[in-house]
């Protein structure tokens, strides 16, 4: 490989070096009053203050419930047959009629609905699916967890009410 | 010597090794927090109120880690070696004015530990000394990261000592004295009533000089290739731990408070109230009514008080610097040194020389 000769053009007050660094420090007191005085940090205190997030942001799943507190779900299996992680398993059955005041409009619920958080890729297409919009994406992104069992979601976990967009 | 000057002698060196020995936690946290700010992050802030106890944190862990020394290393040198790192500096700093005098009871009591009229010599005698503690740290140690860092350490500082010397010297002709004291005075002047005479305007050349100098003096970015951690690991610290580490690194941080109070010294009018301080303070020992005595007291609280602003100043600048400029490459530094600095430094004194014999002082 030939040798590339880069030539830089050097005038004399480049190479006085001096008038070179008074820009350098210029622009580190910049940042210096920019976090100190404005607040303007480029890093957060983090557990303090959390980083708000786009209203599209894909976080941590939950399951819609009405105001009576039942789950939107319906068990229709299409959020389980379209996710490509293969991560969602439901199990139906038929909702006592005694316990069912909305007649045909959820005559099926999830006996239970369990999410491997850890397979999710987090794609959003349960949500895209859902007919009910029962499943959906929250903003919380806070899904560390000290054992492989508690990244298992089930259905108490995952029911939650709709505030805003969750 | 009398009761009353070993009183005053005793509070002086207490107020120094305090005021010296408080300012180096201080450096560190602001060194730590600091450079956060600079690069947009909060910083330390866990230990105490915006994380000012970090540097306790920080002793008790060294105090209390293992006092491990290598088998191979030279155990008398090995030891040697963060003592003088710590000594030299301090001792230093036993010569520079800090204020004019206070008056006590009738006496003068000069704010000075030792008043030598060779102030300057001795400073840089003990800023000389401060190479040994590389060479004995980096050869005592029998590694081989530790000898490089050695190696390095001592010929910058050797180098730099020379371009530092010179635009030294080039002061010293224009205060024609070796007093710090005389040289304090002479710049205690105004031209034209508002502009202070202070060196770095009588000279700028030799203060530009002196200030890079002083950086390779004591190791601080873009020069700390004797610590170069990139390539050297830790340079001639690396087989220190525990407590004779921390002895290195508070010797780092008085040797730039050291070198800071002799730059202000020499070139930002040492202890010399502010500019716009005199009114200040006459103002204030009208309004107080004070005699000669009163007058003279309040002058030196505030001559005290400017002199520890001004370091302030220069410690700030010596971490802003670290924080903007990347570590230079042992041949550009050797460049700088020997084919920069020091034919501008004797240029420089060329052109004082002539100048004072033309026009004289």
């Amino acid at each position: 490989m030939a040798t590339k000769i880069v030539t830089r053009k050097e005038g004399y007050w480049d190479k006085f070096y001096l008038p070179a660094l008074a820009i350098g420090l210029k622009v580190t007191i910049k940042q210096f009053y920019r976090t100190l005085f404005l607040g303007k940090g480029t890093t957060i205190q983090y557990p303090e203050v959390k980083r708000t997030y786009s209203q599209r942001f894909r976080g941590m799943h939950f399951i819609s419930v009405d105001p009576n507190k039942v789950e939107n779900c319906t068990s229709c299996y299409l959020c389980q047959t379209v996710c490509p992680a293969e991560c969602i398993t439901i199990i139906a059955e038929e909702r006592p009629a005694e316990e069912n005041p909305y007649g045909v409009r959820k005559e099926k619920r999830p006996l239970s609905f369990d999410i491997d958080a850890l397979r999710c890729c987090f794609c959003g297409m349960c949500e895209e699916a859902c007919p009910k919009d029962a499943i959906k994406l929250s903003r919380n992104y806070e899904l560390a967890t000290l054992s492989r069992e508690e990244a298992f979601y089930d259905l108490d976990h995952l029911k939650r009410e709709v505030k805003g967009r969750g | 010597m009398t009761l009353f000057d070993s009183i005053a002698l005793t509070l002086k060196l207490v107020f120094v090794l305090g005021i010296t020995l408080n300012a180096v936690p201080v450096m560190v946290w602001f060194e730590r927090r600091g450079s956060a700010w600079i690069q947009g992050r909060v910083g330390p802030n866990r230990v105490g109120p915006f994380g000012l106890l970090q540097p306790v944190a920080d002793v008790i862990k060294f105090v209390f880690k293992e006092n491990f020394v290598p088998a191979q290393a030279s155990k008398f040198y090995y030891h040697l070696a963060p003592a003088i790192a710590a000594i030299a500096p301090l001792a230093a700093l036993a010569v520079i004015p800090f204020g004019s005098y206070f008056i006590i009871s009738g006496q003068q009591v000069p704010l000075q530990i030792a008043d030598l009229n060779v102030g300057v010599l001795l400073v840089f005698a003990f800023a000389g000394l401060e190479v040994y503690p590389l060479m004995l740290a980096g050869w005592a140690s029998n590694n081989k990261y530790a000898i490089l860092g050695a190696l390095r350490g001592s010929s910058q500082m050797v180098s730099y000592e020379i371009a530092m010397g010179l635009s030294l010297v080039s002061m010293l002709l224009v205060y024609g004295t070796l007093d710090m004291n005389v040289m304090v005075q002479y710049q205690d002047h105004y031209w034209f009533g508002f502009i202070p005479r202070w060196g770095i305007l009588i000279n700028p050349v030799a203060f530009v000089i002196f200030l890079i100098a002083i950086f390779a003096e004591t190791n601080r970015l873009p020069f700390d290739l004797p610590e170069g951690d990139a390539e050297l690991v830790a340079g001639y610290h690396i087989e220190y731990g525990s407590t004779k580490f921390a002895m290195f690194f508070f010797a780092e941080y008085v040797a730039m408070i050291m070198a800071s109070a002799v730059l202000v010294t020499i070139f930002l009018g040492g202890y010399g109230l502010m500019p716009g301080f005199g009114w200040l303070t006459y103002g204030l020992a009208n309004i107080l009514g004070f005699e000669t005595m009163g007058t003279q007291n309040i002058l030196a609280v505030g001559q005290v008080i400017g002199f520890i602003f001004k370091v302030a100043c220069i410690m700030f600048f010596f971490v802003w610097v670290r924080w903007t400029l990347p570590r230079f490459r042992f041949d550009q530094l050797m460049n700088l040194g020997w084919k920069i600095l020091f034919p501008i430094a004797l240029v420089n004194l060329l052109f004082v020389a002539i100048v004072i014999a033309l026009v004289g002082v």
